[in-house]
């Protein structure tokens, strides 16, 4: 399963996963405060700074991060110069793409299992209602099961274009949630026979 | 207890596979996936509790970073954007769908749509529409103009998510857990 990890290694990566949320979530509210054009150029050059420092094939992987972004810059965009009021629209475009590219910025320098880790630790005075290793079993899961789903997706997919002339896909969806229901049910009953969750 | 737990994360994978499938286009242009069909789902099968908590699980891992919202996004960016609202309301709106299945004795296939058509567009919405007039310094109704692009392929996939409830009804009336 691939990860939105950046494998372009950054003086970043080396930073605790925990500092790097801190900050972001200070920077984040920071953002929304401003409104003056320079300030809010000031923060954006300071995370292209960041990026930049990673080389240009992260770089180049941050830009195609924010590939998502672009059509709500586009309605922005179009709506004020609509009204006249290029000067209001240019600041909330800044002020979007600017933290977003913070947010993709941490999680392009942070690994999962250190992500996975942090959240095990930040959870644990909810452990008498959510025992952290249950989070985690549910959380390994998950990720080893969709591309267990995927896969009978496409099987169903092509098992139906081979016996219908209708393209209809919606209908593969039920056989498919009905198998996840299956699934689950052993997945259930192999942990049982197992000891139990913990 | 396992049986919850498998059936949650189960689902949280269910609503990630389905931001997969291709991408269809309506007539104007605007595309609609199945990842909120996902959503509606986890609510009207698996119950109000479930889904909501399987929704949670979605999206942590998504927060996590992985690239599991339709057009491969994710990571903590997603949660400064514009979609926002929408990624807020996503547990909440599958509760509702959930909530409106288990306390209706209507057929399945009616329980479901309008539980999905409540909860998927009604409440998920309210979540939605502020979100983005928030992060596009737009007013609440400009925002919802924005939004109704979307309305159309919404409703189409709250039909289909009543079919859906109801075909696993008749295949296996056991494994509707929205209806004990």
């Amino acid at each position: 399963m691939l990860t939105l990890t950046s494998p372009v290694k950054t003086p970043l990566h080396r930073i605790a996963p925990g500092a790097k949320l801190a900050a972001l979530a200070l920077f984040t509210a920071a953002l929304f405060t401003l409104s003056a054009p320079l300030s809010l150029g000031a923060a954006a050059l300071a995370i292209v700074a960041l990026y930049v420092t990673g080389g240009p094939a992260f770089a180049r992987h941050g830009i195609k991060m924010l590939r998502p972004v672009w059509p709500f810059v586009a309605v922005v965009a179009l709506w004020h110069t609509a009204t006249q009021d290029t000067a209001t629209g240019a600041a909330i475009i800044a002020r979007m793409t600017t933290a977003i590219a913070a947010a993709n910025l941490v999680t392009m320098t942070t690994r999962l299992t250190d992500m996975i880790t942090l959240i095990e630790r930040l959870a644990t005075p909810l452990s008498p209602i959510l025992p952290p290793k249950r989070l985690a079993l549910a959380i390994a899961l998950v990720i080893r099961f969709i591309p267990v789903l995927s896969e009978r997706i496409t099987v169903l997919t092509q098992a139906r274009r081979a016996r219908s002339p209708h393209r209809a896909a919606w209908r593969i969806l039920a056989p498919a949630a009905l198998g996840a229901l299956d699934d689950a049910d052993h997945v259930a009953q192999a942990l049982r026979a197992r000891g139990g969750t913990v | 207890m396992e049986r919850n737990l498998t059936h949650i994360a189960l689902f949280a994978a269910l609503i990630a596979v389905l931001g997969l499938v291709p991408q269809l286009t309506l007539a104007a242009g605007v595309p609609i996936t199945a990842q909120s069909l996902g959503i509606m789902l986890c609510g009207t099968v698996l119950g109000a509790r479930r889904g909501a908590l399987a929704v949670l699980l979605f999206l942590g891992l998504t927060a996590l970073g992985l690239p599991l919202l339709s057009g491969g996004r994710g990571g903590l960016g997603v949660f400064a954007g514009p979609s926002v609202g929408y990624l807020i309301g996503f547990p909440v709106a599958a509760y509702v769908a959930g909530w409106v299945v288990e306390r209706t004795t209507l057929k399945p296939l009616w329980a479901a749509t309008s539980g999905a058509i409540i909860g998927g567009i009604g409440v998920l919405y309210a979540f939605g529409i502020p979100g983005m007039a928030l992060i596009l310094n737009k007013t609440i109704p400009e925002a919802a103009l924005i939004a109704t692009a979307f309305l159309p392929g919404d409703i189409l996939k709250c039909v289909l998510a009543g079919l859906i409830t109801q075909s696993i009804a008749r295949a296996r009336p056991g494994a509707l857990l929205s209806r004990p």
